[in-house]
């Protein structure tokens, strides 16, 4: 909210800077975002007056003045027909600068010399008038400067209200405030209402018919009034906080709202058919077109203010262009009034329509400022449009606002809530300094009853506040809590999940974080099939983009992504990971399930290119050895990669699921050339990804160390032809199957397709490796071993030796 | 006689210093010392001295012996070693090329900022706990302290998945389902993922917070001071200058903003600061007590403080990083800084 400080100092002292000021409203929770000089957009425009006016011999419609500048006169030649001797008028001086960027220069005008020129209001960007020149008032001093003169310029505070305080929503409330926080005195405008001799109750009534949403109706009448623009100082008042002057009516109602937080509409009563007022709820698709000139479809529980047959406001929100005030209205309905905040909020919301008057009643006015306002509004109009204010006014306040009385409040509380002795007669003044009522109970127990503006205070903490606010958080004592021993508790996903980033970075894995979102045609581009878990998403309502308008089922998709965007930089080899979640719909109603999952991604070439190496691209291997190494380190032993568990998006030959035990944790690929084609990728990639809580669930803390041999291995080579059908797991697995205890490892140390190798045949060379725990085996042990493993492998594989 | 022993010694080792080659020397040690050596040769011709010249001689004639056998040894060693030397040099690599390459992977930033913070908490014992980032209206806004039709929602704008159903837009929620699970004395922080429908250079959809609670008998306003005043030291440094300023969220009275003086311009006033000189670095405040009473705590019984931080404004202060939409582009030349 911004605010003038010229306008707070209408109401209250101010000894300080606008930085010193800015930073005890700051420390007091009212935050200044922002300081800023508000000047009018013109230089060296100084105080005329005229001394004399001639005819230019040269033209008929200009005229010669000559003008006192205090020190100087000066020839001026003008155009404008308003002016006589003796006026006071603004004088651009030569050089000076007006709005629009127009320099004025020293000229001739048909052979008559011009030093400066007389401006209108409009010229000088003050205000609408351009029909003469402006005509200031008669006790300026020639020569000053003109914003001096009629004190343009001015402090700007832009201040950021936290929703709880909406009584400084007003400059009243501000300068409250700064009465508090600096001992000074507020000065609250008083208005003097001077009423005519026609009763309001003779021109007009109020009916509520739903108390619930307004509480309270009060309005007056103000007659014979001219609409026509507003003093220039209530324009500057409103400009210099970024309102648009509009006439005398709406900118009093703007300007009383600003001034007491208190929202005020005007009718022309003309246009209110039976002259009278009904508040009630609006009906099912009821239209209305409001002062925006935009029509609504209303829902049934908007509260309307309407005349005697038709809305005519939107209340609390907007009014209606049916009954607007125009240029020639000559008497307004003036309402002021409270409105149930929830129920303008709900409105507000629903219609998109976020006015300052909607604003200020979501968050809660005043209740017993409502008739004030009334006043002191009327009363501005009056002023300003020579009209005049009928007798009385009505308030129909059906519902009574409760405001909290009598808080209960404890000394000792503040003291354990702040960790420091209050006194209480400091805590007292800080109330009383907010306007509180502080009564004194026993055994400094005291009851506070907080004036009606401040709508959020009604506990025992929010008086504390108050006084840790006003004492000033910075004189509370930084201390150390006296806390209860505690152990760190960790869980166990987390412990596996830093163990697997310190792992990934050492095999040159960096992490990656992509959002959360996915767009819906993603699950398509991944060609999940129907039926696919995976393609019951989670629908974002209100996304900000179709890109982001789903819950993540895979971690692939956004490692794909990045992988792109970083093709299009020029980088295509990349080793990433992502530690995150995937979210699963369930029944509407049920929170989804979150499942927290790596992906992986390895594309371009194995290593940094460089003189060692020309290129060598990345395969599946690389990517299984760095899970295989995972698994080592995490001493998962039993994981199996199954070739049989597809995925839809992985290519079919070069994939396989991960499982341990019975539980399937993942998978592991080169990724489907089709998928490549869809997301407009090139290059070859292999992903993986598993889920960390099932992961988690097989991380055993116990090790347990096994005796070391001191008697050397033997190793004995083999190479067999085996069929391609066969998997070298398989081949293994039939000399690991006999337990044949002298067997330490077998290695794969040679696979080898092509010349010399029998169509549909693959070369596999395994090294098997011998030892014992108690003696050095002979050949003889060995030799009988071994045979018996390469017999049993043949026997049951069909493989040949080569 | 002795003079031709000693001609022989001279001539000898003039012939060694000449030697380069180890066949050379070989052959010199067979000349002079070989069993038809020259100073074998001279030793022949013993008789021819006179018998008080004989013990003289003799000794001489091992002496320069030994001289001479010692000399080659050397000569030899020498020459071996110019050899091995030689043989090296040939070997010689240009060790200003690079190395084979194994690039350490990065870990994020958002991720290292995070383990420093928890790390940092770990020492107080505040243990990582989670909660859902698909979250109800009821922990995300309503235990909160946050109605419906409360202005205070306007402070979070919300995706919307149901009616009652939300993307979480603060880890605040953990606060929640954390104390309905345990009793007191509470101390947790929860890293996460949150959304908020924005999106410029300062806003992402999806950005990272971490909360934190402590609830225990007897905390104070001051004791959140105490804490996180500790907390920054460690982050910014010791003599990081903070202020607490009044603030307001629903779920904490008193409520405090921390600042810190502007890392960038120390508090001169600067465009990362608006002018001000001061940072916002955190949200925190005292568990306001309809909190407490939402889950089953007594609020006379014990108190404490809740502070929640967001992790890319520490990141992009920490790091200089200006645009928050870098830490979700995954850009190599981004990532490869960390």
């Amino acid at each position: 909210m911004f605010v003038s400080l010229r306008w707070l100092r209408d109401y209250v002292d101010i000894d300080l800077s606008p930085e010193a000021l800015a930073d005890r409203l700051t420390m007091a929770g009212l935050e200044v975002d922002a300081i800023r000089e508000s000047a009018p957009g013109f230089s060296r425009v100084v105080v005329a007056k005229i001394l004399s006016l001639k005819p230019h011999p040269g033209s008929e419609k200009l005229l010669l003045c000559e003008v006192a500048t205090g020190a100087d006169t000066l020839p001026i030649v003008c155009g404008a027909t308003n002016i006589q001797v003796g006026d006071v008028v603004p004088l651009a001086l030569v050089g000076a600068v007006i709005p629009g960027g127009y320099t004025i220069k020293s000229s001739r005008i048909r052979g008559e010399l011009s030093e400066g020129m007389l401006c209108s209001e409009d010229e000088l960007g003050l205000g609408p008038d351009r029909s003469g020149i402006m005509i200031l008032p008669s006790g300026l001093t020639p020569g000053q400067d003109l914003t001096d003169a009629l004190a343009l310029r001015d402090i700007v505070l832009d201040i950021a209200i936290t929703p709880n305080r909406s009584d400084c929503l007003s400059v009243i409330g501000v300068a409250r405030e700064i009465a508090a926080l600096t001992g000074k005195k507020l000065r609250a405008p008083e208005s003097i209402l001077q009423e005519d001799d026609e009763d309001i109750n003779g021109i007009t009534s109020v009916q509520i018919l739903d108390a619930d949403l307004c509480p309270r109706y009060t309005a007056r009448i103000v007659k014979n009034i001219a609409i026509r623009p507003s003093p220039f100082w209530i324009r500057r008042r409103l400009e210099s906080v970024g309102l648009r002057a509009i006439n005398n009516v709406v900118d009093v109602t703007n300007f009383v709202m600003l001034e007491w937080g208190q929202p005020l509409h005007a009718f022309d009563y003309r246009f209110l058919e039976e002259g009278r007022i009904v508040v009630r709820r609006s009906r099912q698709g009821e239209t209305f077109v409001s002062l925006d000139e935009k029509e609504r479809t209303l829902k049934s529980d908007t509260l309307m203010i309407c005349d005697g047959v038709k809305p005519v406001a939107i209340g609390g929100i907007m009014g209606g262009l049916n009954s607007e005030v125009k240029a020639d209205t000559r008497m307004v309905l003036l309402e002021s009034a409270y409105f149930d905040p929830v129920s303008i909020r709900k409105s507000s919301r629903w219609l998109s329509m976020s006015t300052d008057a909607a604003f200020r009643f979501e968050r809660g006015i005043d209740p017993d400022g409502v008739v004030r306002a009334l006043n002191r509004a009327a009363q501005l109009i009056a002023d300003f449009s020579g009209g005049t204010v009928c007798r009385g006014y009505i308030d129909q306040y059906p519902r009574k606002v409760e405001s909290p009385r009598n808080i209960p409040l404890r000394i000792s509380r503040v003291r354990d809530m702040l960790g420091k002795d209050i006194a209480p007669s400091e805590a007292v003044q800080i109330l009383e300094s907010l306007e509180m009522t502080v009564g004194k109970g026993d055994d400094l127990h005291y009851r506070v009853t907080p004036p009606t503006f401040r709508v959020d205070i009604s506990r025992e903490i929010d008086l504390i506040e108050e006084i840790a606010r006003l004492h000033g958080y910075d004189r509370i004592p930084v201390t150390q809590p006296a806390i209860s021993i505690l152990s760190m508790e960790q869980d166990r996903r987390k412990i596996l999940e830093e163990r697997i980033r310190t792992l990934l970075n050492g095999y040159g894995y960096s992490e990656v974080i992509t959002y959360s979102f996915l767009p819906a045609a993603a699950v398509d581009d991944l060609g999940l099939p129907a039926g696919d878990a995976r393609r019951t998403t989670v629908t974002i309502r209100n996304p900000l983009t179709e890109e982001q308008s789903v819950m993540r089922t895979t971690m692939i998709y956004s490692l794909l992504d990045t992988m792109r965007k970083n093709a299009n930089t020029g980088c295509f080899d990349l080793k990433l990971f992502e530690i995150g979640r995937t979210y699963l719909a369930r029944q509407a109603g049920m929170l989804p399930v979150e499942k927290n999952r790596i992906g992986g991604l390895l594309t371009g070439a194995r290593y940094d290119h460089c003189w060692h190496y020309s290129g060598i691209a990345a395969d599946f291997f690389d990517l299984k050895g760095c899970l295989e190494g995972l698994f080592e380190h995490m001493k998962m032993v039993s994981v199996k990669f199954r070739p049989d568990l597809q995925e839809p998006f992985l290519h079919p030959g070069r994939s396989c699921g991960i499982t341990i035990g019975e539980d399937v944790i993942g998978f592991l690929g080169e990724v489907h050339p089709d998928v490549l084609t869809r997301m407009d990728l090139k290059n070859r990639v292999m992903v993986f990804e598993m889920d960390l809580d099932v992961l988690a669930g097989h991380l055993s803390g116990a090790l347990s160390y096994r005796d070391i041999s001191k008697f050397p291995a033997s190793s004995r080579d083999v190479a067999f032809l085996i069929s391609r059908d066969r998997t070298v797991e398989e081949i293994i697995k039939f000399s690991l199957d006999m337990h044949e205890e002298l067997l330490e490892n077998v290695l794969v140390f040679d696979v080898y397709e092509g010349k010399g190798v029998p169509e549909g045949m693959t070369s596999l060379g395994l090294r098997f490796s011998y030892r014992a725990h108690d003696r050095t085996l002979t050949d003889q042990d060995i030799g009988q071993a071994h045979n018996a493993i390469v017999r049993r492998i043949m026997e049951k594989s069909g493989a040949k030796i080569r | 006689m002795i003079h031709d022993l000693e001609e022989l010694r001279v001539k000898a080792v003039a012939e060694l210093n000449q030697a380069e080659t180890e066949e050379a020397l070989l052959s010199i040690k067979t000349r002079y010392l070989g069993r038809k050596g020259l100073l074998t040769g001279l030793l022949r011709n013993i008789s021819q001295t006179t018998p008080e010249e004989r013990p003289l001689f003799g000794k001489r004639s091992n002496e320069i012996k030994e001289i001479l056998t010692g000399a080659i040894d050397e000569a030899l060693q020498r020459l071996s070693q110019k050899k091995r030397e030689h043989a090296l040099q040939k070997e010689k690599i240009d060790v200003t090329l690079p190395g084979r390459a194994v690039r350490p992977g990065r870990l994020h930033p958002i991720i290292r900022v995070s383990r420093e913070i928890c790390d940092i908490f770990a020492g107080l014992g505040f243990s990582v706990v989670e909660g859902p980032e698909i979250e109800l209206d009821y922990y995300n806004f309503e235990a909160l302290n946050i109605p419906k039709d409360h202005p205070a929602r306007d402070m979070q704008d919300t995706f919307y998945i149901e009616d009652n159903i939300v993307l979480r837009t603060h880890t605040s929620p953990v606060q929640i389902r954390t104390m309905e699970k345990l009793k007191p004395p509470v101390r947790i922080l929860s890293p996460g993922r949150v959304y908020r429908p924005d999106s410029d250079i300062s806003h992402t959809p999806m950005f990272h917070q971490i909360e934190g609670l402590l609830v225990d008998k007897g905390i104070t306003f001051g004791d959140l001071k105490g804490v996180l005043t500790f907390f920054i030291g460690k982050i910014f440094g010791e003599d990081t200058a903070i202020r607490f300023r009044p603030s307001f969220f629903p779920f904490t009275e008193p409520s405090a903003e921390v600042d810190i003086r502007c890392v960038m311009c120390r508090g001169a006033g600067c465009r990362v600061c608006g002018q001000s000189g001061w940072l916002e670095i955190l949200g925190s405040g005292m568990v306001d007590p309809e909190v407490f009473k939402n889950v089953g705590y007594d609020p006379e019984e014990v108190s404490g403080f809740a502070f929640g931080l967001g992790l890319e404004r520490i990141a992009m202060l920490k790091y200089g990083v200006s645009d928050i939409r870098l830490f979700f582009e995954n850009d190599w030349r981004f990532l490869e800084q960390f």
